[in-house]
Order: C-alpha cells, then sequence, then structure tokens
C-alpha cells in the first residue's frame, strides 16, 4: 500500500451550478441586432460616447446609453496579439492574431479573431471588415460575425485613434 | 428605444477542486474510510466531531489527543427532506439531522436514512452506515440508520 | 467617535426574477436616486463600497462589471465585500470613522433568480464536512425551526403569525414583493417543503438592488433636513458549523447588539434580517425587543429577501421608517451564514 493510500491528504470537491442567464435590455437589443446582421451600439446621454457591443452603462459616465446607433461592420485594428501557444478549447490554428479592433462609428474596441492575414503583416490602423457567417447560421449571437479580415484601404494614422486604445 | 423579447440562455458554471485536508481532517478522513470515527480533544477534554485544528470556544490549537467515538449516537435535531435534490446523500427521503456520536461533545452534520418522517424524533438512538466502496472523505459514512431498526 | 448619519437611500422594487435588466441597469436607476436625493454631488462622495456575490449571476469578477454603474472616471476610491451590503454599510461607516472620508455610497444587488439559490447558498458551507452532504438554506433554517420547537421557544402558529404579520405590513411597502391579508390557518394547512418548514415561513427569492449615501456629522447636517444618526455598530459571528451551536440561540447577535447600545434606551422599531420566519424569536429573545418594538414595518425578508441586499435594505427601510416619522430610534440587523451565524446591529436615531 502507498504512502498515498494509507493518509487521506485531498478530497476532490467538485462544484456545478446551473443558471438561465438574462443579459438584460442592452445586450438583448444587440444581440436581437446582430439575428438580422446589424451591429447596434449605444450612445451614452452624457459624453455621446458609443459602446459596442452596449452593456447599457457608460462606465465614464455612470449613466445609461439610451440613443441605439447602429455602426458599421468596418474598423480599425488598435491594438493586437498574436498567439502562438495553445490553450484549452481553443481550436485555431496557429499562430493567429486576436485583434481589438474599433468599429466605424464606435467609440469602445473590442476583441476579435483577425484571419486570412500573414501574421507578420499585422499592424496597428490596419482597416479590416466583419466576416458574417452565413444567413442560415445567424443566431442572437455576437459569433455571427466569424471572424474579421483586412480590407484594401489605407492605414489609419495612430493620432485619428489614440483616444479609443 | 422598443423593448425586444428578453433573451436568457442556460449556463453552467463547474469546478473540479481539489482540495488539501490538512493532518487533522486528514486523519479523520483516514480512520473513516477504515470504518472508524475519530474525534480530537480540545485542551480543556472537549471531544470535537468532526475534528477541528483549532478549539472554537479559545482558537488555541487543538490536542495531539484522539478518541474513538461512536457508531452510535444520538439526534440533537432533524429536518425531514421528503423530496431530495440531486445533490443530497441519499435519493430517497431522508432526515438531515445533527447527531451526537457517543464519546462526543459536539454534534455533526450527516443524513439519516429512516424510511418515514414519524420514524424520526429528537434524542432517537442512530448508528453510523459506511460506504461499501470508501473513498476518502466525509461520505465514507454514508448515512445514519435508526438503531432501532436493525 | 465621528457622527455619522444614513442622508439618503433608493431601492428598487423587488422581483421575483428581473429578466429584463442586467444587474448594471438595475443598479443605475436605484444609484442616480440615492446620489441626488443625498444633496451631494456626485464626485464630490469620498468613497463607494459594495456587496454582493458572484455566484448569484454565476460569473467572476461580475461586481467589478458592476462597477460601469457609478461612472468611475476618474478613477474613485472604491471598495467590494462579499458579503450582503449591510457589511458594505459598515466598511464605510469604518472609513469615516477612520478620517478617510467624509461621505461614502454603500450598494449591493442581486438576481438570485438566475440559479438555485438553496444550491448556491451551500456553497458558502464549509467545503470538507458539510458541502459535500449538500445541505441546502432551507434543510439548515428547518434544522434550527425543529430545535426551537423541541426547546419549547417556537410553535408553527407562531411562525404563521409571523408571516402573517409580515405580508399584511408590506401591504404599506410599494417595494416589497409578497403581501396581503392571509389567514393563519390556511398558512397552517401548507404543506412542509422541509419539515418542519413550510412554503410561507421561508423566504422568496428576490432580485433587486439598493443604494444608500451615508455622510459624517457636518456634511449630513448641511444636506440633510433630517439625517437618521448612526447612534451604535457592531457585528459578530458564531462558530460556522451548525453541530457547535445551540441553533435556538444567537449568541452574537445578542453580543453585537449590546455592543451597539441598543438597551439604553427604548426602541420604536426594529427590522431583522430574518430569512425564515422561525428566525425571529430567536432575534427578539437575543436583542431583548420587547412587544412594544415594532418588528418588521416593511415587510422584512419574508415580504421580499434579495440576497445580498437584504441586510442593507432593513438599514435602509429602517431610516425610512424614520424619515416618515413612525419612530425616533429604530434597530436594524442584519445576518450572514447559515442559520444566524454572523450579525450585524446598528442603532439609528433621528432628533
Amino acid at each position: 500500500m502507498s504512502e498515498e493510500q494509507k493518509t487521506v491528504k485531498a478530497i476532490d470537491g467538485p462544484t456545478r451550478l446551473e443558471y438561465r442567464y438574462s443579459p438584460g435590455r442592452a445586450s438583448t437589443r444587440f444581440l436581437r441586432g446582430m439575428e438580422q446582421k446589424k451591429i447596434l451600439g449605444q450612445k451614452c446621454v452624457g459624453c455621446g460616447r458609443v459602446y459596442v457591443p452596449p452593456r447599457g452603462a457608460c462606465a465614464r459616465c455612470g449613466l445609461p446609453t439610451e440613443e441605439e446607433v447602429e455602426v458599421q461592420d468596418t474598423g480599425t485594428i488598435v491594438t493586437f496579439t498574436i498567439v502562438r501557444v495553445p490553450s484549452q478549447n481553443i481550436e485555431i490554428e496557429l499562430p493567429y492574431c486576436a485583434a481589438s479592433i474599433l468599429l466605424d462609428g464606435a467609440d469602445i474596441p473590442f476583441t476579435a479573431l483577425l484571419r486570412d492575414v500573414p501574421v507578420e503583416t499585422v499592424r496597428l490602423g490596419m482597416r479590416v471588415q466583419g466576416v458574417w457567417k452565413p444567413d442560415a447560421e445567424l443566431g442572437p449571437s455576437f459569433d455571427n460575425i466569424d471572424h474579421f479580415t483586412a480590407l484594401d484601404e489605407p492605414d489609419v494614422p495612430f493620432e485619428k485613434f489614440q483616444e479609443h486604445l | 428605444m422598443s423593448e425586444p423579447q428578453p433573451l436568457s440562455a442556460g449556463h453552467v458554471l463547474e469546478y473540479t477542486y481539489k482540495r488539501s485536508v490538512g493532518p487533522v481532517l486528514g486523519r479523520f478522513f483516514t480512520s473513516l474510510r477504515d470504518g472508524k470515527i475519530e474525534g480530537v480533544k480540545t485542551r480543556a477534554g472537549r471531544v470535537l466531531v468532526p475534528p477541528m485544528e483549532h478549539d472554537p470556544e479559545t482558537g488555541e490549537a487543538t490536542s495531539d489527543d484522539w478518541v474513538e467515538v461512536g457508531p452510535g449516537g444520538t439526534v440533537t435535531t432533524w429536518a425531514w427532506v421528503a423530496e431530495p435534490r440531486d445533490q443530497h446523500p441519499l435519493d430517497r427521503p431522508f432526515a438531515f439531522a445533527l447527531v451526537r456520536l457517543d464519546g462526543a461533545d459536539t454534534a455533526m452534520l450527516h443524513a439519516v436514512d429512516a424510511g418515514s418522517e414519524s420514524a424520526m424524533r429528537t434524542g432517537m438512538r442512530v448508528r453510523a452506515r459506511f460506504a461499501d466502496a470508501p473513498t476518502g472523505g466525509i461520505k465514507d459514512l454514508a448515512c445514519f440508520t435508526p438503531e432501532d431498526a436493525e | 467617535m465621528r457622527d455619522v448619519a444614513i442622508v439618503s437611500y433608493a431601492q428598487t422594487p423587488y422581483v421575483a426574477s428581473e429578466t429584463k435588466r442586467n444587474e448594471v441597469e438595475m443598479l443605475m436607476p436605484v444609484l442616480s436616486e440615492a446620489v441626488d436625493k443625498s444633496g451631494i454631488p456626485r464626485r464630490e462622495i469620498g468613497f463607494t463600497c459594495s456587496g454582493s456575490t458572484d455566484y448569484l449571476a454565476g460569473q467572476s469578477f461580475s461586481f467589478v462589471a458592476a462597477v460601469d454603474a457609478i461612472g468611475a472616471w476618474p478613477p474613485i476610491c472604491e471598495s467590494h465585500v462579499e458579503m450582503d451590503g449591510a457589511w458594505a454599510f459598515y466598511e464605510a461607516w469604518i472609513k469615516i470613522q477612520c478620517g478617510e472620508a467624509d461621505s461614502a455610497l454603500v450598494f449591493s444587488f442581486g438576481r438570485a433568480s438566475m440559479g438555485d439559490l438553496p444550491s448556491v447558498l451551500t456553497l458558502q458551507l464549509d467545503p470538507y464536512v458539510l458541502q459535500p452532504l449538500h445541505p441546502d438554506a432551507i434543510s439548515l433554517a428547518a434544522l434550527q425551526a425543529r430545535a426551537l420547537l423541541d426547546a419549547g421557544l417556537g410553535s408553527e402558529r407562531e411562525w404563521a403569525e409571523v408571516a402573517a404579520r409580515c405580508r399584511r405590513d408590506a401591504k404599506d411597502n410599494p417595494d416589497a414583493l409578497v403581501k396581503g391579508d392571509v389567514d393563519v390557518e390556511a398558512l397552517l394547512a401548507e404543506p412542509n417543503v422541509v419539515s418542519p418548514l413550510r412554503e410561507h415561513t421561508l423566504p422568496p427569492v428576490t432580485d433587486g438592488a439598493a443604494a444608500m449615501v451615508i455622510a459624517a456629522g457636518d456634511v449630513a447636517r448641511k444636506v440633510c433636513e433630517k439625517p437618521v444618526w448612526v447612534r451604535g455598530l457592531d457585528h459578530r459571528v458564531d462558530p460556522h458549523s451548525p453541530g457547535l451551536r445551540d441553533l435556538t440561540l444567537a449568541p452574537s447577535a445578542k453580543l453585537a447588539g449590546e455592543k451597539a447600545g441598543a438597551a439604553s434606551k427604548p426602541l420604536d422599531l426594529a427590522e431583522l434580517h430574518t430569512p425564515f420566519a422561525p428566525q425571529e424569536g430567536i432575534l427578539r429573545r437575543a436583542l431583548a425587543l420587547g412587544d412594544d418594538v415594532r418588528i418588521n414595518p416593511s415587510g422584512g425578508p419574508l415580504a421580499a429577501n434579495p440576497m445580498m441586499v437584504a441586510g442593507l435594505a432593513r438599514l435602509g427601510e429602517a431610516a425610512r421608517q424614520l424619515w416618515t416619522g413612525k419612530g425616533e430610534r429604530a434597530l436594524a440587523h442584519a445576518t450572514q451564514g447559515p442559520c444566524l451565524q454572523q450579525n450585524l446591529v446598528c442603532i439609528l436615531e433621528v432628533a
């Protein structure tokens, strides 16, 4: 009998909780928009910043973002990282680029997958566009934009997006 | 803005913790696996079951003095669970109870497999039933059963 | 000691299931109302403290997301407790006592309806000898209720009368969830959920949020017509394992009440955080509350029990009673943990 079997040193304590999560008003409107290939941001009633995806509040002002604004599926890379190490639950071929993208008309960037672009060529200010899933696969999900890919447009100078990092 | 139908989605939160138990509970669980219930004495001589590293009354470390308790004990309070939840220790109606094992000065929480609520009463005698396939943990004590039913 | 007073309070109407708004959306109107009513400009509030638990939404660090509702820019002095908002109130009071702030915003929130609350609450238990057996919150409260019956310190009729009184009083509270006139005999005819507890002795699963502004003496007097002064505040804790305690008693509540000075002058009312009806008797005895003290005029937790909010709501509801002239001296109580393990007592006075 090994020492391990002789003395109990640890116990397994699995925990499982089930939820029915509801995302709230702003996220629901956003996800319903995504279903129709529309990207719906929300504008702060105080400072005018446009949040995409919206969460219902302007984190700077603590005010509701009540005005709905449709933004484009084109945008600019404001920062990025190249992933070269595998991780659990991610099945994307390595290396890949996770980019922080500021959509045209939005003030807050979000992170998305960049594909069909050699990772060595990715740079700040690069113009990109969302690639949507086939219409038959659309649902109330942010995943409707499968990934982003490069646009054949001139880069945006840093000064133009430095306020939105 | 008009109000869309609220969305909702299922969400499961699962953790697979492995917890180190330390020397005191380690000894308790080891004994339990071997079909024996042990308590530890405080410096003042009170027998704690389940054992603790510290005396809950004084905060002092408990002694190295261990005593075997039970397997019989007395129910000090109980609650009848007519509809067990999935994670409950028994899948049929049972009682959660505080049981003061013979030789112990504190009560431990566990399940009593009594068959029906009418078989339960405060002060009743119960006896530990050990798990058929122990794994090293509190569930190696499967439950308590009424003594007079045996 | 610095004088500290509650200068404003706001809460959501309490609902069984908030499916339309997320936590931030639920909080924003409540925070705005509390800040606006306080008369202190938002940017001048010296400290912000919240109380909540991430397990209610099943999202780690959801309390950080809630900060979006405050508008924390430029960066503010902020803290959080994984406790009922009453303990956030305690931290804010300490912060003011230490002279590090002259005013504070306290808030808490919870949408317990998204998960299975009795199971969520088992995660607060010892993970070695209790949690594996999954003694849910209702079963633990039932152990305590049985102990009361056995000791002759309570009866099913007494608990039904408590529930009926709470629902009747809740008719005057627009924010309460369970309210109305009910027949005690009808309540006693309900089947047991976990014997000896019937449905009416249990708290309703409730979603909601609350916010409060407190301020030190001079600030409070300047901005508020009728500050509700904190004359005593203390919290104490009993051993965790229910097998180590006499469940018919709440020694920590008794001690907290004594330290807070509950008995130094007569009380007009007490808002007690009693999620389960049998616990009212335990607290009445521990806090030496006579029959002349009105218990839970708001309806109490049996009328609305927003998890992580209900304790802060006891402070807020007591203040609302004093603001509306229903008394001059009140006791507010909050609890955490199984079977009234941890207890906070606050003595509030106008004048």
